[in-house]
């Protein structure tokens, strides 16, 4: 995710302190990941080089954190850029899985065991976003059921797989 | 080793079933405790309907033994059996199984009537369940007047209402989309974990499975079940 556009979209809606656009992004975006102070000023220095962003005014006491940023119409442009720019689907063609089940039949090693393995703990991360989701708000269910189709695309793969063990193994060892 | 297992509300054995020269079931494992629900996977084919209904007492295997609660179900005569599976057992299927004549609260409270209840008693019990199920307002409709995912909440509601300690359900989602399927497990998985029911879910979907405890998986008639291996 870039850091730099969801802080800039942030700042659409008003001039916001440094501390109080790190609060915002951990309540909608950083479930997991909170971000760092450091972070966010790196980000915001970055911003403000490239004219995204201006100073709006400091408040009282120092320090990095008590600045207050506004979005230039830059910037503005830059949100609108990246939001209207699909994001590339990303291709698993070189997936870790595929490596290591064709290497274990190379290797004459139960292939089968690898993708059995596996898939139980798919389902228990599955599991455990599952629960997350029931106790969740909205958005968690809605982070969460990206999550749990990733996982879910991940396993139906190990099934199909594990369904053309037999001949998988006869095109690799050949 | 031995046919029970400490603690478990059902267990299965070694259970064999051929169909002709087709085997069914070659070898299957099985275990679950009170409150408890697992997940059967496995490709379709596999075995996991003909391993749910031998489970329940629907079909009787070949060989192999089930324990349910201390007793053998495979000594069992099918009269001792019919009666464990009206008092103890609850039954969910892929496409709800509602009686067509009789209106949704008739038929959740269909299973209390046969077990000799009031029509009053067991109306008050089955619109209870409903409500949990959250379909109450369907109660004077009939089954071809509601949705599928509101069917099968209604057909969730008839398997829990006679509160049974065991609920077998084969691919209760099977026919609903993503987002009813899962409203359905969510509602079907809190009402039995509120019961401390056990349920044995039959899916092939990953995401219906998230919603057990622990998943056992069926290929080619064959089933480990890990607690039982550990
Ligand atoms: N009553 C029957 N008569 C003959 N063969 C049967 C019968 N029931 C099941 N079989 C066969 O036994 C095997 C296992 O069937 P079963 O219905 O248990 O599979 P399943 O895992 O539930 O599959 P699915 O995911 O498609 O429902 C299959 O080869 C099936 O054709
Ligand atoms: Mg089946």
């Amino acid at each position: 995710m870039s850091i730099g556009h969801t802080l800039l979209g942030l700042l659409e809606s008003g001039p916001r302190h440094g501390y109080d656009l790190k609060r915002a992004f951990d309540e909608k975006f950083g479930h997991d990941r909170p971000l760092h102070y450091g972070q966010v000023y790196s980000t915001m220095s970055r911003l403000l080089k490239h004219g995204l962003v201006e100073v709006d005014g400091i408040e009282a006491g120092g320090g990095p954190e008590r600045k207050r940023y506004a979005i230039t119409d830059a910037g503005i442009t830059d949100v609108q850029r990246w939001l209207a720019t699909p994001e590339k689907p990303e291709e698993y063609l070189q997936s870790t899985l595929y490596t290591k089940v064709v290497l274990a039949l190379l290797t004459r090693r139960d292939a089968a065991e690898i993708l059995d393995t596996q898939r139980a703990e798919h389902l228990r991360s599955m599991r455990i976003l599952t629960d997350r989701k029931r106790k969740g708000d909205l958005a968690d269910q809605l982070i969460c059921d990206h999550a749990l189709f990733h996982l879910e695309a991940d396993l139906r793969w190990l099934e199909l797989t594990a369904a053309r063990l037999d001949k998988l193994s006869e095109a690799v060892t050949r | 080793m031995t046919t029970s297992h400490p603690g478990s509300l059902l267990t299965a054995h070694d259970l064999r079933k051929a169909y002709g020269p087709t085997h069914a079931l070659d070898g299957a494992e099985f275990s679950i405790h009170s409150g408890e629900v697992v997940a059967i996977m496995g490709p379709s084919g596999s075995g996991k309907s003909t391993l749910l209904h031998c489970l329940a007492g629907i079909v009787p295997p070949d060989s192999g033994s089930i324990t349910y609660d201390g007793r053998e179900l495979t000594k069992m005569s099918d009269a001792q059996r019919s009666a464990l599976r009206r008092s103890e057992f609850g039954f969910v299927f892929q496409f709800g199984q509602l009686v067509p004549e009789l209106t949704c609260v008739e038929n959740v409270a269909l299973p209390l009537r046969l077990n000799g209840a009031s029509r009053k008693d067991a109306e008050r019990t089955a619109l209870g369940w409903m409500e949990r199920l959250e379909v109450d307002d369907l109660k004077a409709k009939r089954p071809g007047e509601v949705s599928g995912g509101q069917g099968q909440r209604v057909a969730v509601a008839r398997a829990l209402v006679t509160g049974p300690r065991l609920l077998f359900a084969d691919e209760p989602t099977g026919a609903l989309d993503s987002l009813n399927g899962e409203r359905v497990m969510e509602l079907l998985t809190d009402a039995a974990r509120s019961t401390n029911a056990a349920v044995v879910l039959v899916t092939h979907e990953a995401r219906v499975a998230a919603y057990s405890d622990r998943e056992i998986v069926v290929r080619d008639g064959k089933s480990r079940d890990v607690e039982r291996a550990i």
